[in-house]
C-alpha cells in the first residue's frame, strides 16, 4: 500500500452521540495544493469533522479516503502522513521547546533528528529559545512550534483548528506566508476557523456546516465573508 | 412479544409459585432447623449472580473488540440483573448467618467474595450512569476485569480466610433436600433467562428510538 | 519489538523528565500518604497506644490511596494539554504507549514507597526489613498490578465526566485482591520469625495477577481508547 496521497476524500460522513447528531452526510474532497476551510457557527461541527480527518474519531456512517486507502484500514500508516495543530496545542510546558520537538521526532520514529529539529526551530523563529521551557512562551511562539511539530514528519495532509485564534496581527501574516507555502509544496491544508477576514484570500475552497450539515461547498477561495453570511443566514420560517 | 417468551414466563411463574410449597415441604435439617431453608433461594441466586457476571463480562470482551451494540445491550442487563441477584445473596446471606452463628456478617469467604463482584458491577453501573459520553466502552471495560478477576478474589478471600477460625458451612444434602435445591436452581435460572430477555429487549427497543429520532431529526432537514 | 520497547522507555522517560523537574505529584503523593499513614495511626489507637499490628494495612491503604491520586494528576496533565491526542495520533504502538505511562506511574508510586516503607517502620515499630527482599518483591508485584489497572482505567477517564470520583470506584473494588495480597504478604513478613513460605505464596498470586491483567490491559487498550 502507497502512503502517500494526494486526495482525501468524504463520502456521506455522519457521526452521531447517542440522540444527538454531530454530522449529517458531509461530502466533500481536497486535494494536493489546496488550502480548504472548514466554516461554520460554533456548534457545526467542525472540530468533530477535524477529529474524523485525524483519524481520532470513527465517522457512525460513511467513509473517510486518504488516497485509495481508506481510515478504517490505513492505521499507523495513514497517521503518519497527517498533522493536527490542534485548538490546545498539544505541547508539554515543562518541557524546553526542543526537547518537546526531539520527543515527538522520536515519537515518529524519524532520522536524523538533530537535523530536522534545528531546522524546525528556525522555521518557528525559536533557534535562540530552544533551551526554554515551553511554559515560558507566548500564545504566538507555542503556535508556532506547535506547527513545526505537526510538520516534523513532513506529512501529507495538515489540519488545523482555528490557528489564528489570540495570534497577532503579525503572526497572522507569518503563518498566512507559511501555509501557502506549505500547499504550493504539494501538501493538503484543511483549516476550521473562525476568522473570515483572515481566510479570505487563504483559501483556494472551503465548505460551510451548520448543525452539522453541509450548508455550501465552494471551489474557489472568493468572497469568503459573504458566502458564509448567505450560507448560515436563519432560514424563513416556514409557516 | 414473542410467544416463546410468554411461555417461558409461564412456566417462570408456575416454578415460583410450587417452589415455596416444595421448600416448606422439605425435611428440617438437624441442627439449624427453619432458617437452613433461605439455602434453597440464597445458593442458586449466588449461582445465577456468578453466571451473570460471566456473562456480562464476555458480552462486554465482544463488544470492546467487535463493536456490535447488541453486545453492549447484553452486558449492560446481564451487569444489572448481577446488582439484582447480588443484593438479594447480600439480604439472605446475613439472614442466615445470623440465625446459624449468631452474627450478621462474619466475613464468610463465599459471601465476601460475593460482596466483591457486586460491588464491581455496581461500579460498572455508576460509570455507564455518570461516566457521560464514551461510557459503554468503559464499563465494558469494568465488567471484562471483574469478569477476569474473579479467581483471584476466591483464591485471595480463601487464603485470607484461612487464618480465622470460622468456616462457612455449607450444608450437605439429605435425599429429601437435593431435589428442592435442584428444583430452585432451575426456577432461578429460568427466572434469569426471562429478566434477561426482557431487558435486553427494552434496550434493543431503546437504542431504536435514538436510532428513529436520529432520521427524523435526518428528514426534517431534507425537507 | 524493538520498536514497541523503544516507544514505551521513550514515554516513560519524558514523563520521568516532566516529573523530575516539577516535583508536583511525587512531592504532593509523599505527602499525601504520610496524612494517610498519620490519621490511620491516631485512629487505630487501643489502650492509649496505636496497633502496631495495623502497620501491614496501613502501608497498603496509604500505597493505595496515594497511588489513586498520583495516577489522576498524571493523566490530568496530558488531558489538560491535550497531549494524549497527539500520542494517539502517533503511529507509535498504541500499547507501547501504554506501557511507558505504566512504568512511569510505578517508577513514581516506588519512590513514595521509598520513604513510606521506613516512616511506617519507624512510626509503628514494625520489623519491616526483617527479610527485604521478599518485602521488595510484594511491593514490586503488587505496585505493578495496582499500576496496570489503574493505568488503563486512568487513561480511558480522561474524557469522561466525574473522573476524579469515579477512577477510585473503578479501581478499588478491582484491585482488592492486590490489597489482600500486598497486606497479608507484609503482614507474613512481620510474624516473629517471618512466615516465609506465606510471604512467597502472596508473591506467586500477585505476580500471577500482574501477567492477566497486564496483558488484559495490552489487548484492551488500543480499542478502549479509540472511538
Amino acid at each position: 500500500m502507497n502512503d502517500d496521497f494526494d486526495r482525501v476524500t468524504l463520502s456521506d460522513v455522519s457521526r452521531h452521540f447517542g440522540r444527538r447528531s454531530a454530522l449529517s452526510h458531509v461530502s466533500f474532497s481536497c486535494a494536493a495544493g489546496d488550502i480548504f476551510g472548514l466554516l461554520g457557527p460554533n456548534g457545526a461541527g467542525k472540530s468533530t469533522l477535524l477529529s474524523i480527518l485525524a483519524t481520532l474519531l470513527q465517522p457512525s456512517a460513511g467513509d473517510v479516503r486518504y488516497g485509495d486507502c481508506s481510515a478504517r484500514d490505513g492505521g499507523a500508516a495513514v497517521r503518519a502522513r497527517l498533522g493536527l495543530l490542534g485548538h490546545e496545542l498539544q505541547l508539554y510546558p515543562e518541557l524546553t521547546a526542543a526537547e518537546n520537538l526531539r520527543f515527538f521526532a522520536r515519537l515518529y520514529g524519524l532520522r536524523d533528528i538533530d537535523a530536522r529539529v534545528r531546522h524546525a526551530l528556525g522555521q518557528a523563529a525559536l533557534a535562540d529559545r530552544a533551551d526554554d521551557p515551553v511554559s515560558a512562551f507566548s500564545r504566538g511562539m507555542r503556535q508556532r512550534l506547535a506547527l513545526e511539530r505537526a510538520l516534523l514528519h513532513d506529512p501529507r495532509l495538515l489540519l488545523l483548528d482555528e490557528p489564528f485564534t489570540g495570534l497577532d496581527q503579525g503572526s497572522a501574516t507569518v503563518l498566512i506566508a507559511r501555509l501557502r507555502g506549505l500547499a504550493a509544496g504539494g501538501r493538503m491544508i484543511v483549516i476550521a476557523t473562525h476568522d473570515l477576514d483572515l481566510a479570505e484570500g487563504l483559501l483556494t475552497g472551503s465548505v460551510v456546516l451548520r448543525d452539522g450539515r453541509v450548508a455550501a461547498i465552494h471551489a474557489d477561495g472568493m468572497a469568503v465573508r459573504a458566502r458564509y453570511e448567505a450560507a448560515v443566514r436563519p432560514r424563513a420560517a416556514a409557516s | 412479544m414473542r410467544k416463546s417468551f410468554v411461555v417461558w414466563l409461564g412456566v417462570a411463574a408456575v416454578m415460583f409459585v410450587v417452589a415455596p410449597i416444595l421448600v416448606v415441604r422439605a425435611p428440617y435439617e438437624s441442627t439449624m432447623g427453619l432458617v437452613q431453608k433461605i439455602f434453597y433461594y440464597h445458593a442458586p441466586l449466588g449461582m445465577m449472580m456468578f453466571r451473570s457476571a460471566f456473562v456480562s463480562g464476555i458480552a462486554a470482551g465482544i463488544f470492546i473488540f467487535n463493536r456490535r451494540a447488541a453486545a453492549d445491550r447484553v452486558s449492560l442487563a446481564a451487569a444489572e440483573i448481577t446488582v439484582l441477584f447480588g443484593s438479594l445473596v447480600l439480604i439472605t446471606g446475613p439472614m442466615w448467618a445470623r440465625k446459624a452463628w449468631g452474627v450478621w456478617w462474619q466475613w464468610d469467604a463465599r459471601l465476601t467474595s460475593s460482596l466483591l463482584l457486586w460491588m464491581i458491577f455496581v461500579a460498572y453501573l455508576l460509570v455507564r450512569r455518570y461516566g457521560g459520553p464514551g461510557s459503554d466502552k468503559l464499563s465494558a471495560a469494568v465488567a471484562l476485569f471483574g469478569m477476569a478477576n474473579v479467581p483471584f478474589v476466591y483464591v485471595s478471600v480463601n487464603v485470607w480466610r484461612t487464618l480465622h477460625p470460622k468456616t462457612s458451612v455449607v450444608p450437605t444434602l439429605q435425599p429429601g433436600m437435593r431435589e428442592v435445591f435442584w428444583f430452585c436452581v432451575a426456577a432461578f435460572a429460568v427466572l434469569y433467562g426471562v429478566l434477561l430477555a426482557l431487558r435486553v429487549r427494552l434496550a434493543t427497543q431503546q437504542a431504536e428510538v435514538e436510532r428513529l429520532y436520529l432520521e427524523l431529526d435526518d428528514q426534517s432537514e431534507l425537507s | 519489538m524493538g520498536q514497541f520497547m523503544r516507544t514505551a522507555w521513550l514515554v516513560m522517560q519524558k514523563d520521568l523528565t516532566i516529573e523530575i523537574r516539577s516535583r508536583e505529584i511525587v512531592s504532593t503523593t509523599v505527602f499525601f500518604a504520610l496524612s494517610c499513614v498519620l490519621v490511620f495511626a491516631f485512629a487505630l489507637v487501643r489502650d492509649g497506644r496505636t496497633v502496631v499490628d495495623a502497620a501491614a494495612g496501613i502501608l497498603w491503604i496509604a500505597i493505595a490511596f496515594s497511588g489513586t491520586l498520583a495516577l489522576g494528576r498524571t493523566f490530568e496533565r496530558e488531558r489538560y494539554t491535550d497531549t494524549l491526542r497527539a500520542l494517539m495520533l502517533a503511529p507509535a504502538d498504541r500499547p507501547a504507549i501504554y506501557v511507558g505511562k505504566l512504568l512511569a506511574i510505578v517508577s513514581m508510586i516506588f519512590a513514595t514507597e521509598a520513604l513510606l516503607v521506613p516512616l511506617v517502620a519507624l512510626l509503628f515499630q514494625a520489623g519491616l526489613f526483617a527479610a527485604p527482599m521478599l518485602l521488595g518483591g510484594i511491593l514490586l508485584t503488587g505496585t505493578l498490578g495496582f499500576a496496570a489497572v489503574g493505568t488503563l482505567f486512568a487513561a480511558m477517564l480522561v474524557r469522561a465526566r466525574s473522573r476524579d470520583v469515579l477512577l477510585p470506584v473503578l479501581l478499588y473494588p478491582i484491585t482488592i485482591p492486590v490489597i489482600i495480597g500486598g497486606v497479608r504478604g507484609t503482614a507474613a513478613l512481620l510474624g516473629d520469625p517471618p512466615d516465609v513460605a506465606m510471604a512467597q505464596f502472596w508473591i506467586g498470586l500477585l505476580l500471577f495477577f500482574d501477567v492477566v491483567f497486564i496483558v488484559l490491559s495490552l489487548w484492551t487498550f488500543e480499542p478502549l481508547m479509540t472511538e
